[in-house]
């Protein structure tokens, strides 16, 4: 709190120790992660040095990097990518939308919540990789199928989180709005979206998360295309090389996904940065 | 002049129904003057918060008439008449506190430039100038509690329902709250409905303090304090504050309550 640290007194060397070892703390990560990468590279180099285990049951990490890259030249990595990606947003962001609107109804009508929860809730129970063969017999197999695989996988966390997250709002600030005789779009706009942002937000992390989960999962069970069929692919050809590296690509589309929904985030609720 | 500007007819308000009813407050007669300074004490429970919500029109009564000025409470409520201001600062915490105190302008349509400038004043009148760019994390209780009042104040509203709004605060905090709350009632020229549990508070601070009985509330006693204004800090040691302060203590026991300090 900028005003309780002006206010308060300092203790010996104490406060003054705290300030100037904050920054340095707070960029360790910076120095900290490339040696961490680095030791476990070295790790697994020793390894197979060690053992020397042939390349089909664990490659070296230096045949990953040149199986990534030759795949990625020749177009295989791009396009195997550039279609999971598809899916997973597709169907995250369909899912996102649904999610939030029957979320909000739901927080607004114990009744509708009460009629719709158990298909919910069994919804969520049921693991949904169950419900494949119903999808392939029903709409066949295909990215929109996928798509669909992601959004349903999906879809619970963040409804939850939305009917949460405006559940929450306390009534003393609903009597508030009312007080100013705001509308319901105002109360919409003013209270309910940004007040509920940071719960909806812990659920768009999660649905996110296993939207990529989704994808790769169907992808291995009946994909054509996408990371998720190549690695059952390079799995079949013995190519090791080839499943790591697209282990690799698909951590990164995970992280990258998952960042770009922090960075949202962030940009959304900025007032928070800062908070301690 | 004395006019009156709410006026409480046989109010009654029941929670519930069947044999889950709670009867909160019973038969509350009241006429609150025009800038008058009115402290409503009593034990938790006693219907006191019950009756501002139904002033400020968030609740209707269940028997009885309440009149705000020619108006009804809802027309008093759209016509922005009535303020409300809660124990908990009630702060939105993405807004900073400039936008947090033009909230309810920003609602009514109040044009940018006139928000600005009423945010200034009030920041000025609550001396916290420097942090209209701040979150309310960034501010302590106290001045969360200031900024709440100033957003009441902001569409200026005849009459300001405040529910305890120094409960969570420190003795010393609460007492320099309450008179920068003075100074403002005296400068804005508002009529203030004060809730309490202090009764040092609402003699401190009010023209008359209404003593609630226990559930269901009734109006046992309304003691007059009839201690000079301006306020000034030597009047708290005064004969005349302790008669008082007693009198509302005597007031309460007599209803058999003891949890009021």
């Amino acid at each position: 709190m900028a005003i309780n640290r002006e206010a308060s007194p300092r203790v010996g060397n104490w406060t003054r120790f705290r300030e100037t070892a904050r920054p340095a703390r707070k960029n360790l990560h910076l120095f900290l992660i490339p040696v961490a990468i680095a030791g476990f590279w070295a790790l697994w180099e020793g390894i197979i040095a060690l053992n020397e285990f042939p390349a089909f049951l664990l490659p070296s990490p230096r045949l990953v990097a040149l199986s990534w890259v030759e795949n990625w030249n020749s177009g295989i990595l791009p396009r195997h990518l550039g279609i999971s990606l598809f899916e997973v947003g597709v169907g995250f962001s369909v899912s996102l939308f649904v999610a939030a609107l029957l979320g909000y109804l739901l927080a607004q009508s114990p009744l509708l919540e009460k009629i719709v929860s158990p298909y919910l809730i069994a919804l969520q129970a049921v693991p949904l990789v169950a419900l494949g063969p119903f999808i392939i017999i029903w709409i066949g197999a295909g990215i929109w199928q996928n798509a669909l695989v992601a959004a349903l996988i999906a879809f619970f966390p963040m409804l939850v989180n939305t009917l949460v997250g405006i559940r929450g709002i306390r009534a003393e600030y609903r009597e508030l709005m009312r007080s100013y005789s705001a509308n319901r779009w105002q109360v919409f706009i003013h209270l309910e979206i940004p007040a509920a942002l940071p719960v909806f937000f812990g659920g768009v992390r999660v649905g996110m998360t296993l939207s990529v989960v989704g994808v790769t999962v169907v992808e291995l069970l009946w994909g054509d295309r996408g990371l998720g069929f190549l690695l059952n692919f390079a799995r079949g050809a013995l190519n090791t090389p080839l499943v790591f590296a697209t282990v690799a690509t698909l951590a990164a589309m995970a992280l990258s996904l998952y960042g770009l929904v922090v960075l949202v985030e962030r940009f959304l609720i900025h007032h928070r940065r800062n908070e301690q | 002049m004395i006019e009156p500007q709410i006026q409480l007819s046989a109010v009654s308000k029941t929670y519930g129904h069947g044999e889950r009813q709670v009867a909160a407050l019973k038969n509350i007669s009241l006429t609150i003057q025009r800038g008058e300074f009115l402290a409503l004490i009593g034990p938790s429970g006693c219907g006191k918060t019950t009756l501002l919500k139904i002033i400020a029109d968030l609740l209707p009564p269940s028997a009885g008439r309440v009149g705000i000025g020619a108006r009804s409470p809802a027309e008093a409520r759209r016509a922005r008449e009535t303020a409300l201001v809660f124990q908990a600062p009630t702060l939105m915490e993405w807004r900073d506190i400039a936008h947090n105190i033009t909230l309810p302008l920003e609602i009514s349509g109040a044009a940018r430039a006139e928000r600005a400038e009423r945010a200034r004043e009030l920041l000025e009148m609550i001396r916290l100038n420097n942090f209209a760019n701040h979150y309310p994390h960034e501010l302590s209780a106290g001045m969360q509690q200031q900024v709440a009042i100033a957003r009441a104040l902001s569409y200026r509203p005849q009459i300001l329902l405040m529910d305890e709004p120094f409960g969570a605060l420190d003795e010393l905090t609460r007492e320099r709250l309450g008179d920068a709350l003075l100074e403002i009632w005296a400068r804005a020229k508002v009529t203030i409905v004060f809730v309490t549990h202090s009764i040092g508070e609402a003699v401190w601070l009010a023209d008359r303090v209404a003593v609630f009985s226990p559930r269901p509330g009734r109006i046992t006693r309304i003691v007059e304090i009839d201690l000079p204004r301006p306020r000034i800090a030597a009047a708290r040691a005064s004969t005349r504050y302790a008669e008082r302060v007693n009198e509302v203590r005597r007031a309460l026991k007599l209803n058999g309550q003891s949890e009021v300090n």
